[in-house]
């Protein structure tokens, strides 16, 4: 065990699944939100020479995708240190 | 110098490269072969992940693709990206810290099942074949096209080097080609890319230039052109497409998923050293992916409006025949490009409607786009290079996963346990260099149905393995019988749909005979959710998992004491 107690190991994993559900929420509404459910809507606004839902569904989506990866990287790393499971 | 000359020239110098990087990382162990060793460094994993997985479909057919389908060519685009989301933040760490070399390893140990290792290694094996026989397809035609070989030769070309520095260097060998190939590819792709939307726009970068103005001071934004193009030719127009909504979004989905569950990706965060590194090396995996796919669809909205300008003329009469350009010759001679003059006015017309008079193949607009544009021959050489690459990194990878199956899961874990490191590793370069050659063979005499197996792959990575990982990761007291169960319905039920309406049945392949208006692309979406749905009502039927998995599940939830990927 390399948990403190058990109680550490339960929180651990509860926070780790609610920065994975805050995260995909997002993935979700990038994606298929914006660019799928929703393109017509946002295709009225001007987005420089795009129409919105377009722009997300050939750019912005993949743009929000790395920036995710990125973000959950730095989320876990500082998650793993507060619980003392980094690796070392 | 002529094109030709240089074609060969810059692929030459690349295949020496490819060749110097596979001497100089041999495989000495196992761990070398199926791992590289546990010891590559997070951004150069990146670079290689990406490599892998950009293949020839990505380098050479997509922008052609999106070009022909509009708006729809975002289920590529956000499809295989958004996979990468859910392999860093569901599967990548926990299957780096499990430690192990592959994928059915991972099912086998987690469900406790020789039943369910031996699915996983047959769905493995099934998948990597479907995939690497349309890659060496990709390497057979840019040979015959730009070096003037004819196919056949090509594919054994190819086949040489990629038998060169799979079956010497292994996992190692391939992670470093594939690095090198990386740049290659981007940078053949990039190229093209920056000169055209310069031309096109006056943006340096193609992704802005896509949203830009033309440069021939109308004021007139390109994709307003383009949809003004489309539709004054009796297409759809450019940015809204013509699939129905759900089907869009299943295909998507069907995608992502089965990006997340492909075997030679996850398989790529198995090389990294640390579990940290896992969530990194995806990172840059697909910031270097996106990279490529978000030049990709500002390319075929340039490749659009210059195709319909060089064949319909500015004046939109017609180019005469007597003046037809150069590119358009050269891919006639390959047969790609067709033209019927059916109105006899000796001029070529483009169009959506019955005045169209010629047939373009898609596969040709990345290939044709330097020509189109009237780029340098060094250019037009340097994307020849380029879809090499992108064909060899990925067919090397894929080789490897099948090479692994054979001499790790199926020899080493099934048939023969007491086997020695040397003998194993001897086995795994037999088996690769048995798969290389038919992959070679089925290059060569591609069955017809090429494009239909791609459907397949994606369909049964989502449908078996996505789920049944997810549930082993997330829900501790799923069991064996109802991970088999599972992944038997997904895979059966999805196989079965895509067979019915591409082989059996195809000229009922229409929206109207769909379940729920899915075409067979996007039914590995709802293979999924059956996969997910029968485990869970056989689970609720059964015994939970016994203690120690549930402590074995335990233990991957966090990195501490992740050691290097062993075999036991």
């Amino acid at each position: 065990m390399s948990f403190k107690n058990e109680n550490d190991q339960k929180a651990y994993w509860k926070e780790n699944l609610s920065i994975l559900f805050k995260l995909l929420a997002v993935w979700f509404v990038v994606s298929f939100g914006a660019g799928i459910l929703f393109v017509e809507q946002l295709n009225n606004i001007q987005f420089f020479g795009f129409k919105l839902g377009f722009w997300f569904a050939q750019q912005g989506a993949i743009y929000v995708f790395v920036a995710l990866i990125f973000i959950y990287m730095k989320l876990m790393n500082s998650l793993d240190r507060k619980y003392g499971v980094e690796e070392e | 110098m002529s094109v030709q000359l240089l074609t060969f020239l810059i692929v030459g110098a690349s295949f020496l490269l490819y060749i110097a990087i596979a001497i100089w990382a041999r495989a000495g162990s196992t761990t070398d072969f199926y791992v590289a060793g546990g010891g590559v460094p997070p951004v150069l994993n990146g670079m290689a992940t990406a490599a892998d997985w950009m293949s020839a479909a990505s380098f050479i057919s997509m922008a052609g693709l999106i070009s022909f389908m509009g708006y729809d060519g975002a289920v590529y685009l956000m499809g295989w990206t958004g996979g990468y989301v859910l392999l860093a933040l569901c599967l990548a760490p926990y299957l780096r810290k499990f430690g192990k070399f592959t994928v059915p390893d991972f099912i086998g140990d987690r469900y406790y099942s020789q039943t369910a290792r031996t699915v996983a290694v047959i769905c493995a094996i099934i998948v990597c074949f479907t995939y690497v026989i349309g890659q060496m397809r990709g390497v057979g035609v840019v040979f015959s096209r730009f070096l003037e070989v004819d196919i056949t030769t090509g594919v054994i070309i190819g086949m040489g080097i990629v038998f060169f520095y799979t079956v010497l260097g292994g996992m190692k060998g391939i992670t470093y080609t594939q690095v090198a190939q990386f740049c290659v590819l981007i940078f053949a792709y990039l190229v093209p890319a920056v000169f055209i939307s310069m031309m096109v726009t006056g943006h340096i970068l193609p992704m802005t230039g896509f949203g830009a103005t033309i440069a021939d001071g109308s004021g007139v934004f390109l994709l307003d052109k383009l949809d003004g193009l489309s539709t004054s030719l009796g297409f759809n127009e450019y940015t809204s497409g013509s699939k129905s909504m759900i089907d869009v979004f299943a295909i998507t989905f069907a995608l992502m998923v089965g990006t997340a569950g492909l075997p030679h990706v996850i398989v790529r965060f198995f090389t990294v050293p640390k579990v940290a590194d896992a969530r990194k090396s995806a990172g840059w995996a697909l910031a270097f992916i996106a990279l490529l796919y978000t030049t990709a669809p500002a390319l075929a909205a340039f490749a659009r409006v210059n195709m319909i300008e060089t064949i319909n003329g500015v004046d939109d009469k017609g180019t005469l025949l007597t003046e037809t350009p150069g590119w358009i010759q050269t891919w006639k001679e390959t047969g790609l490009i067709s033209h019927e003059d059916k109105n006899g006015d000796g001029r070529m017309y483009y169009s959506g409607d019955d005045r169209n008079e010629m047939k373009i193949d898609r596969d040709i607009m990345v290939l044709a786009n330097p020509e189109i544009a009237g780029l340098p021959a060094w250019v037009i050489a340097l994307v020849a290079a380029g879809g090499v690459a992108a064909a060899l990194s990925t067919s090397a990878g894929l080789l490897l996963v099948i090479s692994t199956s054979v001499s790790h899961d199926l020899l080493k874990k099934t048939f023969a346990p007491n086997i020695s490191d040397k003998k194993e590793l001897l086995s795994a370069r037999i088996a690769a260099a048995v798969a290389i050659c038919i992959a070679g063979y089925f290059g060569v005499h591609p069955p017809g149905y090429v494009a239909a197996v791609v459907a397949f792959a994606f369909g049964l990575a989502a449908s078996s393995f996505f789920p049944v990982i997810i549930m082993g990761i997330f829900s501790k007291r799923m069991n064996n019988l109802g991970a088999v169960s599972g992944m038997i319905s997904g895979i059966v039920f999805t196989m079965a749909y895509i067979i019915y309406f591409k082989f059996v049945n195809p000229e009922l392949n229409t929206s109207e005979n769909w379940l729920f208006g899915i075409s067979p692309e996007g039914i590995g979406s709802i293979g999924m959710l059956i996969n997910f749905l029968v485990a869970f009502v056989v689970f609720k039927m059964t015994k939970e998992a016994p203690k120690e998995i549930q402590d074995l599940v335990e233990s991957i939830r966090f990195p501490k004491g992740a050691g290097e990927a062993s075999a036991h």
